[in-house]
């Protein structure tokens, strides 16, 4: 065991664990967050995903002792009380069934829009290929995408005008 | 809104509260006195969990009005269903029902589902029932607490009860409705104390009338589910999130090789593992049991397991598993069902069409591996679990661990979803087990191999199929004989057959398991269906256990006969949509108009998809690399009727079959909500997909080698449609029926997706495929034999 400090969500926690520990364990079971699930184990599911440093990352195979970089998981992706579009998107669109899987769909989705606000049906398809949904929820969460997408592009115009 | 409804959150942290769970208790036991009771969202200190609230665990009664419905203070109203959710909008099509015969508004009310100290047992999810079934008695006694609240007005307001009106949960004179009184004023906080009556939970009931359809409000209207926000804001608290004082965290060690026999465990190979305490093991069960999660999976991969392998192969490999089921006696057969002279009408058919299909085994693999947390405080076995079928789950643990029922409860709360698989919820078991072994709440969750490998699997069948068409092509003599690996088919939550009573040793007389026949509306003369199961070598201890998936045969049949009725109209150049409704209309109709309902579907699917008659294959010009075509498919599941249509492309160079577009016209009676059904009806076309394109159990000879998402590939965002149109239809010949009755939708729309496909494959290529999933290869080596395969 040793002393590991994350920057999760805009707080630092400092936990003792194995630094070899996987951080979905830390997440849910010392720091008490329930977006990330665990799926596989394997990094083919992606329903644990995270967030560091702008890139979806697949919390059950990485080290905790590999983070560089802050921490952002589901929990965090709200702002002032205020849903991320993203979750509003979703919840317009009802997306989710059963939801279990619904994090690592919304986080990969966050890491896409930062980097491409305006993507197209094609690189939706492709940025979301490595998150399964069993419940099949895919044509809602693409719709949701296209959503929030389309939120964000709004937004921009405003801005620059 | 009000706080105190902000749910599911604080329902489940009410759950989770022994202060709460014990008042909530108490006050069903309570008789005639006035007893405060909590409003689920006022709950002091909800997020920190207590250690179980001590039983008994009494049954609610569910002939007391009391045990569904209470009213609260803030005139607000929680119901008590013992039903579950696996996120199919159910839990607020309850609501939306039970607020129409309460006249309460829907954002005024709360819902506890499933738990079974504090609901009444409806049995759980299964079979499409929710609202075909057990929204009833939640209607009916919602309908008599409105009555009896009626009643307490006409005395409290001094003039009887047909000069009150009632709305949002307040009752007011007609001639002057500013002389009113609210349910909460009457009765908030109270005892209803009213009897019910029924000689089961299905059939209980007031006094009180439910509503005629044409009085309902809230029913019909598309509400947002009340689940989601937590589920993407993360504030949810799932079954997987609960921690208890003491947890320690448990990991199974499942034999290498299915039958193999426990030789020696060497615990030293573990010693080592940080935080690890004990390996429990019970014949051929293996556990190993830590403090922390990650230090659980680590010793469960280190552990050193010797173990022997059975003396002869429990099953043939996958690749030979069709040829075993066509030379295998079977276990048992049905019944015969004859109708006409079918030999007689072969003997004279114009021409005799005959094809063999063949559908492997296809697993559940839910996206959580199965789960369960067991807490053995005060003596007794608390279960938290997304267990569909909590009660049986509580019933079967009570049973296996020889503890008495009122000793035993089960908290519901949100998981993965849950098709069947938790119907024998092998993980629930295994926590109680480890959990009375340890003295200690024990946490355990199964990992991707394991569930992949040893879920429930739906059964294989291969069918031979023979048809007789007239001079005109009419169909007139029709043979179907299906075969199904389905023996020892498992049950619900049976304490003798989950997993690791089997691997404990168990033997209870095997369930004989059930090949099905195909359901359709079909008027054809003459014909003959046979349907016989089959057995494995091996049957216990085997990860190739049959159990309930997702109507559980239902796709694998609807495959094979709707894509062979598609060939019969190849046969006699008709076009698919025609032949059918001509079919259809050629059948006796049934009490439940589905013959009217069928040609009413199938009439609105091609209608939205803009179907022009012609016979398939599409007609060619020019052979291009991606070829398109259309397939047509209907069914029904009890007195729910669909018709699908899908457009496929089919690459002829890779053989990657895309489904492009999606059409469902649904016809299950009475909507609760639209939209809700909407996503129902068009997740379980996906999911349908998903078994067409990819879904297959792949095995050798001594255990499944398809065991992840690599290799047991599931549908992708990349595999998804790009429209998808659900109609839904109400084919009564009386639509505006006031008695029109809900039918489930949970899972006809799954039903008849392989047989679209295959469809609609036959129609871009000519080339029938008569074996599932289309996969690319198989795709691709099924246009080659015929010739129709295009160099890269």
């Amino acid at each position: 065991m040793s002393i590991v400090k994350l920057e999760v969500n805009g707080k630092t926690h400092e936990v003792d664990v194995d630094p070899s520990t996987p951080l979905l364990y830390v997440l849910r079971n010392d720091l008490d967050l329930r977006g990330p699930h665990f799926g596989c184990g394997l990094g083919q599911c992606g329903v644990c995903s995270v967030i560091i440093d702008g890139n979806s990352v697949r919390s059950c195979l990485l080290p905790v002792s590999a983070v560089k970089g802050a921490i952002t998981t589901l929990e965090g992706l709200s702002k002032d009380g205020k849903l991320h579009p993203l979750q509003q998107a979703w919840i317009d669109e009802q997306a989710p069934q059963c939801g279990y899987c619904q994090n690592g769909q919304i986080m990969t989705a966050k890491a896409l829009l930062d980097r491409n606000p305006n993507p197209t049906d094609a690189e939706i398809r492709t940025a979301m290929e490595g998150i399964l949904c069993r419940c099949m929820t895919y044509y809602r969460i693409q719709a949701a995408i296209k959503r929030a997408a389309r939120g964000t592009a709004t937004a921009s115009v405003e801005a620059a005008q | 809104m009000s706080t105190s409804l902000s749910l599911p959150q604080a329902v489940e942290d009410a759950l989770l509260g022994a202060d709460v769970t014990t008042s909530r208790r108490n006050f069903l036991k309570a008789s005639g006195a006035l007893v405060v009771t909590l409003s689920v969202g006022v709950v002091p200190g909800a997020s920190v969990l207590a250690a179980a609230a001590p039983g008994p665990y009494v049954d609610p009664d569910f002939r007391q009005l009391d045990t569904w419905i209470v009213i609260h203070p803030d005139n607000t109203a929680t119901f008590y269903v013992g039903k579950t959710d696996g996120g199919q909008g159910t839990g607020t099509a309850f609501r939306q029902m039970m607020c129409d015969e309460l006249d309460i508004a829907y954002d005024k009310t709360s819902l506890v589902m499933g738990c079974t100290d504090v609901t009444p047992d409806q049995g759980g999810s299964g079979g499409s029932d929710a609202v075909e079934r057990d929204g009833w008695p939640m209607r009916r006694v919602a309908a008599e607490a409105r009555r009896t609240l009626l009643d307490l007005g006409s005395q409290r307001l001094g003039v009887p009860v047909e000069q009150l009106v009632v709305g949002n949960a307040t009752i007011a004179l007609k001639s002057d409705p500013a002389k009113q009184v609210t349910y909460a004023e009457l009765i908030g906080g109270k005892r209803f104390n009213v009897a019910l009556t029924g000689r089961n939970v299905d059939a209980t009931t007031g006094v009180a009338k439910v509503k005629p359809v044409n009085e309902l409000r809230v029913v019909g209207q598309s509400l947002k589910r009340y689940d989601i926000p937590g589920k993407v804001d993360g504030s949810l608290k799932w079954a997987v999130d609960v921690k208890l004082p003491g947890m320690v965290h448990a990991r199974n060690i499942r034999p290498p090789f299915a039958g193999a026999s426990l030789v020696k465990i060497d615990e030293s190979s573990v010693a080592g593992v940080p935080g690890f305490i004990r390996v429990v093991s019970r014949g051929n069960y293996v556990a190993v049991v830590c403090e922390r999660e990650e230090q659980a999976i680590r010793a469960a991969r280190q552990l050193k397991v010797e173990w022997k392998k059975p003396a002869a192969a429990p099953f043939p490999a996958s690749s030979e598993l069709f040829t075993y089921i066509r030379n295998a006696t079977p276990t048992s057969s049905s019944e015969p069902e004859i109708v006409g002279a079918p030999d007689a009408a072969f003997a004279s058919a114009a021409r005799v069409v005959e094809a063999e299909y063949e559908i492997p085994f296809q697993g559940h693999t839910a996206i959580g591996p199965a789960f369960a947390l067991a807490d053995p405080s005060n003596g007794q076995m608390t279960i938290y679990s997304n267990d569909m079928k909590s009660y049986g789950l509580r019933n079967g643990v009570a049973k296996f661990l020889d503890m008495p029922r009122e000793q035993v409860r089960v908290v519901y709360m949100d998981g993965p979803q849950v098709y069947g698989r938790t119907a024998a919820d092998d993980a629930g078991f295994e926590a109680a087990f480890l959990a009375k072994e340890m003295g200690r709440p024990v946490r355990l969750q199964w990992m991707r191999e394991e569930e992949t490998a040893w879920d429930t699997k739906g059964p294989p069948y291969v069918f031979k199929l023979r048809g007789g068409l007239d001079a005109s092509g009419k169909v007139v003599a029709l043979e179907y004989d299906a075969r199904a690996v389905d023996f020892n088919h498992l049950g619900y939550n049976e304490p003798e057959t989950v997993l690791i009573a089997q691997l404990m040793g168990k033997r209870p007389q095997p369930a004989k398991g059930g090949a099905e026949t195909p359901s359709v509306m079909y008027g054809i003369p003459n014909r003959r269906m046979t349907a016989s199961v089959v057995g494995l070598p091996m049957i216990w201890e085997t990860p190739l256990r049959t159990g309930n998936l997702r109507d559980p045969n239902g796709p694998q049949v609807t495959f094979a006969f709707e894509a062979f009725i598609d060939e019969l109209a190849v046969a006699a150049k008709a076009d698919p949509v025609q032949f059918r409704l001509d079919m259809i209309a050629a059948s006796a109709e049934d009490e439940g108009f589905r013959r009217a309902r069928s040609l009413a579907v199938v009439n609105a699917a091609a209608k939205a998809y803009g179907w022009t008659a012609r016979p398939a294959p599409a007609p060619r010009s020019e052979k291009g690399e991606v070829l398109t075509g259309r397939g047509i498919s209907y069914t029904y599941r009890n007195f729910t009727v669909a018709a699908t249509i899908a457009e496929v492309e089919v690459n002829t160079q890779t053989g990657r079959v895309w489904v492009k577009r999606l059409v469902c016209a649904h016809d299950c009676g009475l909507v609760i909500n639209p939209e809700g059904l909407h996503h129902t009806v068009e997740c379980g076309m996906l999911h349908g997909l998903s078994r067409a394109l990819w879904e297959e159990v792949q095995f050798d000879t001594e255990k499944v080698t398809s065991t992840n998402w690599a290799t047991h590939p599931s549908f992708r965002h990349g595999d998804t449609p790009e429209r998808i149109d659900v109609v839904l239809v109400n084919g009564d010949p009386n639509p505006r029926r006031t008695d029109l009755a809900p039918y489930g939708a949970g899972e006809t729309s799954h039903k008849p997706m392989i047989a679209a496909v295959a469809n609609a494959i036959f129609d871009a290529t000519g080339v029938r495929i008569r074996r599932a999933p289309f996969r690319k290869e198989r795709v691709l080596a099924a246009l080659k034999a015929a010739g129709k395969g295009t160099a890269a």
